[in-house]
């Protein structure tokens, strides 16, 4: 097991010191990410106020079933991450990284589902500026709600990429035994910014299927 | 006192000498020798943005387009605002002498997160590159601004890789921030309680606020342009159903509050410099410090004034321009009180206080006619004019760069250990001081007179104004060059310096010249406020 004095740096005090200081750091960065998926809500919000029946009608082009199945899954990944953690903190490795890999699993299926969805939009040719055909009054509209919805969800995919990428570095650091119940500030910080991922579908899932559940 | 520490200086390693070859440096993360990659880096851009700006400049001595034809001229002055505005002014303060000085004030041995620190020097030249090759494979003919629908629809130019350059710029800036506001919050040394902080750090503090919330929008705007461009899908462009004013906004949102990034850390140098050399502590502290907060929340708030003539509401406009008299009040503040601290001071008239004076006649200058702009009915008139132009270079060099070229100099002893030539650097800031004024002082005339921005072209009858603007513009180029020239000179010939040349109070004046790579032997505990002058006598040997 690597001790705590091994991983502490030069500026910081304690180990306790530097935990809350990643803490903080990734804290922040989430604010700078709610400001990057914020100036693309302002836009939707402004276009879904000037189209709204353009909006509706794209929203009727979502699998509400596809979106609301990974809504669940999401959700569930949340729990095993939030599992996980715990598992560390009371020490027991193996479990914390059984539920790491279960976490990737769920995350990796949310990405799949997702491109099923997105391949069930190119059949029906609704993929704006390369293959979009549209018979309704409001199309342009219905092509801009495409859009931000390809843009968004397509941010949110990559966010979620980079998620496993990095709780699949934290499964192998964990199986190397290099956390232990006094320290694993890193896989606690990659639970915040999992969360923050999860928390951004659940908007997203607001906007772009809600509107769509009257057909 | 000063005389063993400059024994220690000579013999004991520094940051400079204990590691020696290319990897020590491209590998480092050492806060201390990442400001001085970033020195490189942001001098570099500031030579090619003033290049631009010259040929300009040579371009508008006579009212014909003889130097180079109306397409080159758009590019010239896209290149200019791009380089300028994102890969110098930006970065600019914060990334050097913020860097290097963050961690020595506080009393911390580094930055909270080095490997940050170092990665955002990588995408900011990764970034820097992009737009380099942007420029030079034909060139970029939007203006900085970017407007859509001509970015995204029109314009033929490199936009696509110009975007890609400055979103990645747009990331080091923001782990820049997060990195000072983490650094600032959690490493502060014993007794360094908020309101012993040098305002410096609360400068930067409200400057890293801005860049981490500001920036990301800037970014998710350039990428929906480039969703535009390259999928061909209406976004921004209003015959595609996109709206145009929308990006405005957006863009403005972030580039309106970058201005407050630029002026900020410029601010902050100001405040150290003024205490410095009247010997005395900033008066009403309290007030300078929140006032750099305050400017930073107020400049979110007013992005609109950029849109009074691109049919936004009247009644936004009318918000827009009050809130933006009101950023008036906190800068105010600031200048009032800088001149009270220099009122019955001890005051030195050296290199850095001879910026710092000029800083604050050009800042107030730059923005009392801010006012003038801020105003609904004037701003009608003046839009798209030489009058904007003026008044944004008067904040954007006047301030920014005044504040730069004098913190470089008050800090240059404690970054290279020698001091620079004094009469010299004293002719370069006068040069600068006069360069700047004769060049920007006749575009307040020129755009009043109306003559707008953006043209190669104009009537034979504001050539004169012009002539004076262009030959100010040169002589504005020898006061930067000769900085450049006798730094350079001093960093290996320049008389040795103390650890406290200036006796100044501060954490970074004690410890040595070069600081060694980890500041401190042992944590300070600090026991004063800043700029405790009076109470601090005996320990700056000036008793």
């Amino acid at each position: 097991m690597a001790s705590e004095s091994l991983a502490l740096r030069e500026q910081f005090g304690s180990p306790g010191h530097q935990r809350d200081t990643s803490a903080v750091g990734m804290w922040l960065f989430l604010a700078t990410e709610v400001l990057f998926f914020g100036g693309l809500f302002v836009g939707f919000g402004v276009y879904r106020m000037y189209y709204t029946q353009g909006f509706v009608e794209g929203a009727r082009e979502m699998t509400l079933v596809i979106g609301s199945i990974n809504t669940a899954v999401l959700f569930t990944s949340c729990l095993t991450m939030s599992l996980a953690i715990r598992s560390m903190s009371q020490g027991n490795q193996f479990r914390t990284y059984v539920l790491l890999l279960i976490t990737i699993g769920i995350g990796l299926a949310f990405i799949a589902l997702k491109f099923v969805e997105y391949y069930f939009h190119y059949k029906a040719h609704k993929v704006p500026g390369i293959w979009f055909e549209s018979s309704s009054l409001y199309a342009g509209a219905e092509e801009l709600f495409l859009v931000y919805y390809f843009v968004l969800t397509g941010l949110h995919v990559i966010h979620l990429s980079i998620g496993i990428g990095i709780t699949a570095v934290m499964a192998v650091r964990t199986a190397i035994g290099r956390f232990s119940a006094s320290w694993h500030t890193p896989l606690e910080v990659t639970g915040i910014y999992w969360h923050f991922v999860d928390i951004i579908w659940c908007f997203l899932y607001a906007i772009f299927y809600i509107p769509g559940f009257h057909k | 006192m000063i005389a063993t520490a400059k024994i220690e200086a000579v013999e004991a390693p520094n940051y400079l000498t204990e590691k020696h070859g290319i990897k020590s440096w491209l590998l480092t993360i050492d806060h201390k020798r990442i400001a001085l990659l970033y020195i490189f880096g942001i001098t570099g851009f500031f030579v090619i943005g003033g290049v631009a700006a010259l040929l300009m400049r040579l371009e508008l001595l006579t009212p014909a387009t003889d130097l180079v034809d109306p397409e080159t001229y758009n590019k010239l002055f896209t290149a200019h605002g791009i380089v300028m505005v994102f890969f110098f002014l930006v970065p600019s303060i914060p990334t050097t002498l913020g860097n290097f000085l963050i961690p020595l004030m506080i009393g911390a041995k580094d930055l909270a997160l080095p490997k940050l620190n170092l990665a955002s020097w990588y995408v900011y030249m990764a970034g820097g590159a992009i737009t380099l090759y942007a420029i030079a494979s034909g060139g970029v003919d939007t203006g900085w601004t970017f407007y859509t629908p001509f970015s995204t629809v029109y314009s033929t130019t490199h936009v696509a890789a110009a975007a890609i350059g400055i979103f990645l710029v747009g990331f080091s800036s923001i782990m820049t921030g997060l990195n000072f506001i983490v650094t600032i919050h959690q490493l502060r040394a014993p007794g360094m309680t908020w309101f012993r902080m040098p305002l410096f750090l609360w400068s930067h503090y409200a400057t890293s606020v801005v860049m981490i919330l500001g920036t990301p929008v800037l970014a998710v705007t350039l990428l929906m342009v480039l969703v535009e461009r390259v999928f061909g899908v209406g976004i921004f462009s209003p015959e595609l159903g996109g709206d145009p004013v929308l990006f405005q906004h957006m863009f403005w949102f972030y580039s309106h509050p970058a201005v407050y990034i630029m002026i900020l850390p410029s601010m902050g140098v100001v405040s150290e410099l003024i205490a410095a050399f009247s010997r005395k502590a900033v008066f009403g502290y309290v007030f300078v410090a929140f006032s750099s907060i305050a400017i930073a929340v107020l400049g979110f708030l007013v992005w609109g004034h950029h849109m009074f003539v691109a049919g936004e509401s009247v009644y936004s406009a009318m918000a827009f321009s009050i809130l933006s008299y009101t950023v008036g009040v906190p800068s105010a503040i600031k200048v009032f009180n800088w001149s009270a601290t220099l009122y019955k001071g001890s005051i030195a008239w050296e290199t850095p206080l001879i910026y710092a004076i000029g800083f604050i006649g050009l800042f107030t200058i730059g923005g009392l006619t801010g006012l003038f702009v801020a105003a609904l009915g004037i701003d009608v008139h003046v839009t798209d004019t030489y009058f904007v132009i003026a008044h944004f270079h008067y904040i954007m060099v006047g301030g920014a760069v005044m504040g730069y070229l004098g913190g470089l100099h008050y800090w240059w002893p404690k970054i290279s250990g020698r001091m620079y030539p004094e009469a010299l650097a004293k002719a370069a800031a006068l040069i600068v001081f006069l360069g700047f004024n004769l060049t920007f002082f006749p575009q307040f005339v020129l755009g009043w007179l109306g003559m707008p921005r953006r043209y190669a072209a104009y009537p034979p009858e504001w050539q004169f104004l012009n002539i004076i603007s262009t030959a100010g513009a040169t002589i504005l180029g020898v006061g930067y060059a000769l900085p450049l020239v006798y730094l350079t000179w001093s960093w290996k010939y320049g008389p040795r310096a103390g650890a406290n040349p200036w006796r100044a109070t501060g954490l970074e004046w004690q410890v040595p010249s070069p600081p060694p790579t980890h500041n401190f032997e042992v944590t300070p505990i600090v026991t004063h406020k800043a700029y405790d002058y009076a109470g601090m006598k005996e320990q700056l040997g000036l008793g």
